[in-house]
């Protein structure tokens, strides 16, 4: 993080320019466009867990509620601009009161696990049942088990005929993730962000110094929150459904998975391991010789015994020691990332 | 009179219930602090072991009482002895690859069993009461709660195992102190863990459908249950299960199952909120 | 008559059945250097944690310059400008001692005025050739170090720590005493302490601590001379 942040911003916009321009290439742009929506996802998670120490166990919750508010207020609307918002504000505002509440209780480690947990259930639980015709909001009908279809999708604001999809929607997404990186960055390199860090390395330290430990990480799991729900309004766009499974145990396992492989306490890693298992998914899904669920376990429990710290960690210190000798020493910050 | 008879009874069996499934996971929580959320699978791996030797012929209460906790015991013993035991002492990580591990196990169920719903039919008929008809089954199910809980008591209390257990729950070292390998002791209460999973899963087993996800429909309720409960092993496991078995039951007579069920998960974070450490952290303190 | 910096009144905490801080009343003026002394288990360190809200009293009162912090959070505390230093070292282990001291003074200034800051606690600390390493792999005389300059670039008016000396070689110590006579320039400060050849180099008042209560407050040579002292703390050393 000591490098000039020109030179940062300079590299990742290089970077997200040249894979635009090729991934569309070797990849078909309606798979890519959800490889891009979670590897947001992943980071959303990577940013709370890996540089504010806060183990969410159902991030898939705010993907889920996020891409619900967008289509809930898509069908009453009627136009993509105020939906897209809405999303990201209602799950910021939801992730802030459920926050607010561990946060201020000093809850650790393992009942934040527990509770985030139980929030997602609810939510999966709760959407189950509204398959009745008297759980609408708006003109909108819940539809239980069986999701909401037909919304208005991402359409150019204000002409809701101009809709985006397809290759337009791929860009869209990849532009999005991009500032949404660019913000990320900015915010590690703020006050803020370094004292997130501070407050993951040592909370009594943090509050002994007069920082507000339980404010702070509010504000965190909320920005981490909106990013989640940013992708799962854009996730309700590419699949114009949303399903109770949005919010399934499976897919907050999914989310922890990719962070874990990719790497903690680096921004790359958790979208790159985003991107890369769900491709790989994507690809398992083609055979059936070997069950899906059981790699993705596998890879998992793999991954903490032998490779803790993640995939671009890994490579990032090899890549020093074989070419090393120019570039400052980086101190690695992945060690003592979970706490416990 | 007959209503709140049955109602009585459905109380019982949703307190009893709770207890069964988070029996295992409190002994392996409460003695390594280890946090297995594999626990789901391990109920969902000792169903299918009962279906699988029922379908071979044997007795259905031997299938239940006798193979799955085997079965799922010896799983259980090449899980610690493969994975958690290079984790212990981090908590997280070892959530973390047991979660994985719940993973590996519903895709093995997948590949073998398919992704279809199997079952078998209970063992013991209902009987009416009155106008409403009770589930035999279901005071089967609370007698083997009742009869799990004595028997946890009497080992803990009345054996030197459960000497050594009590020690070991206390401070880790102390085993070692007593000359008991740790090493030995977490093998043999993760087997134990394990089998009780196996049992809980067997004995649930004709009461649901079983599919290859079965797992993650207990897990949250074991885990809150055990850690609301708080460092008391069965003082806790038993105030929590009663204290969310009431919850859960109301709200099901009063609006839905489903309304039970969340109202119970809510509870949950409610009391979490309250007692961050567990219900035995403030009541039955020093209790087993 | 100066100013009474700290203060507090039927201090009392109780653990079940246990009182490990007993009606203890205290009082610290302006730019005061004191020292709480006491066998293990005397209460010291209780009381220090009471004081600066890392525990809740059971009863009693704490003010800090005429405020009343009882039940107040660490981070409240803190914020009014009281240093603390805890008793096993807090620092940040995944990062730079600069990172570290920057952290501290951010609190408390802006940006560019905390950098400033930073760099001249690091000379003053003689920390330069280490600034840009991992507290984690520093050794434990230079944690503490880091530590203390942590708690000193915040400019605080009440220092509060907590065995300073625990486990640091003698040049170590002698660095440390410096620092903190430095201190108390501009603040008072608390030191609980154990190892009794840096009191009596560093302190002036002593209060005793006994079985949760203050046994007596006093000159230092007159503390170490008195009879019931010995008794109940050097005597069981010897």
């Amino acid at each position: 993080m000591r490098r000039p942040a020109a030179r940062d911003v300079a590299g990742i916009l290089v970077a997200s320019a040249l894979l635009i321009a090729v991934m569309p290439m070797l990849i078909g742009t309606y798979t890519l466009t959800v490889l891009v929506i979670y590897g947001m996802l992943g980071l959303s998670l990577g940013l709370i867990w890996g540089f504010g120490g806060i183990l969410c166990f159902g991030q898939a919750a705010f993907f889920g509620l996020g891409a619900y508010v967008y289509a809930i207020s898509a069908v009453n609307i009627g136009e993509s601009t105020l939906p897209m918002i809405l999303a990201v504000l209602v799950t910021a505002g939801f992730a802030a009161l459920l926050g607010a509440m561990m946060f201020y209780g000093r809850l650790g480690d393992v009942y934040l696990g527990v509770i985030t947990l139980v929030v997602t259930l609810i939510l999966f639980k709760f959407i189950n049942t509204t398959a009745g015709p008297q759980y609408v909001i708006g003109k909108a009908r819940l539809g239980g088990f069986n999701g909401i279809p037909g919304f208005q999708t991402l359409n150019v604001p204000g002409d809701p005929e101009a809709y985006i999809w397809g290759d337009q929607l791929f860009y869209v997404c990849a532009v999005a993730l991009v500032i949404v990186v660019l913000l990320v960055t900015w915010l590690l390199r703020s006050s803020f962000g370094r004292i997130a860090v501070g407050i993951r390395e040592n909370e009594t330290r943090m509050a002994l110094m007069g920082y507000d430990v339980a404010a702070r990480k509010t504000v965190l799991f909320a920005v981490g929150a909106a990013i989640a729900g940013l992708a799962g309004a854009l996730f309700a766009n590419w699949a114009e459904i949303v399903t109770p499974n949005l919010f399934s145990l499976g897919q907050s396992a999914e989310i922890i998975i990719w962070c874990i492989v990719g790497g903690l306490g680096t921004r790359l890693g958790p979208i790159v391991g985003a991107a890369g298992l769900a491709y790989l998914k994507f690809m398992l899904g083609q055979q059936s010789m070997i069950d899906n669920t059981l790699i993705m376990g596998l890879v998992l429990v793999l991954f903490v015994l032998f490779l803790p710290r993640g995939l671009v960690p890994a490579v990032a210190s090899l890549w020093r020691a074989s070419v090393g000798r120019g570039t400052r020493r980086r101190p690695s910050r992945h060690r003592r990332l979970r706490h416990g | 009179m007959d209503l709140s008879f049955v109602i009585l009874v459905e109380m019982l069996y949703a307190i009893a219930t709770l207890v069964l499934i988070s029996a295992g996971l409190a002994v392996v929580f409460g003695m390594m602090k280890v946090i297995n959320l594999a626990h789901g699978e391990f109920m969902m791996m000792g169903g299918y072991a009962t279906i699988t030797a029922v379908g071979l012929g044997v007795n259905v209460f031997v299938a239940m009482l006798i193979i799955a906790p085997i079965v799922v015991g010896l799983i259980g013993l090449v899980v610690e002895r493969l994975v958690i035991r290079h984790l212990y002492g981090r908590l997280v990580d070892t959530m973390l690859a047991t979660w994985g591990l719940s993973l590996v196990f519903i895709g093995l169920a997948t590949m073998i069993f398919g992704n279809t719903t199997t079952g078998i039919s209970t063992p013991i008929s209902g009987f009416a009461v009155g106008r409403y008809q009770i589930n035999g089954y279901n005071f089967f199910i609370i007698v083997v709660a009742i009869v799990l809980v004595i028997a946890m008591l009497a080992v803990l209390k009345g054996t030197r195992l459960g000497l050594i257990a009590r020690g070991t729950m206390q401070r880790s070292e102390m085993a070692a102190a007593l000359g008991y390998s740790p090493d030995r002791i977490y093998m043999a209460t993760f087997f134990c863990g394990s089998a009780l999973s196996g049992l809980a899963g067997a004995i649930l087993a004709p009461l649901v459908g079983l599919v290859p996800t079965s797992g993650g429909a207990y897990i949250a309720k074991a885990f809150i249950t055990v850690i609301a409960g708080g460092p008391s092993l069965i003082a806790g496991l038993v105030s929590s299960a009663t204290s969310f078995g009431v919850v859960s039951q109301v709200f099901t007579f009063a609006i839905s199952p489903v309304i039970g069920d969340v109202a119970l998960l809510i509870a949950a974070v409610v009391l979490l909120r309250a007692m961050p450490q567990g219900i035995t952290s403030r009541f039955f303190r020093g209790k087993l | 008559m100066a100013e009474t910096v700290l203060e507090t009144a039927g201090l009392t905490m109780r653990f079940g059945g246990v009182t490990a801080s007993d009606n203890v009343d205290f009082k610290l003026r302006t730019r005061e250097l004191r020292c709480l002394i006491g066998p293990n288990g005397a209460g010291k360190s209780t009381f220090f944690k009471c004081v600066t809200g890392l525990l809740t009293p059971s009863d009693g009162h704490v003010f800090m310059r005429g405020q009343e912090v009882t039940g107040w959070h660490p981070h409240q505390v803190a914020a009014l400008g009281v240093g603390i230093k805890t008793q096993t070292p807090n620092v940040l282990d995944a990062l730079s001692v600069h990172e570290n001291i920057w952290l501290a003074a951010r609190r408390f200034f802006d940006p560019a005025e905390a950098g400033a800051r930073t760099d001249e606690m690091i000379d003053r600390l003689a920390l330069g050739p280490i600034a840009r390493a991992e507290l984690g792999q520093l050794a434990h005389g230079e944690r503490q170090r880091v530590e203390l300059g942590l708690v000193a670039v915040a400019d605080p008016w009440l220092v509060l720590l907590d065995e300073p000396a625990a486990g640091m070689s003698a040049e170590d110590v002698e660095r440390m005493t410096a620092i903190i006579h430095d201190m108390t320039r501009n603040a008072a400060v608390v030191i609980v302490e154990h190892d009794m050849q840096f009191i009596r180099s560093i302190a002036e008042t002593v209060t005793v601590f006994h079985q949760g209560a203050v046994l007596m407050e006093d000159h230092v040579d007159r503390v170490m001379s008195d009879e019931t002292v010995r008794r109940v703390y050097l005597g069981k050393k010897a």
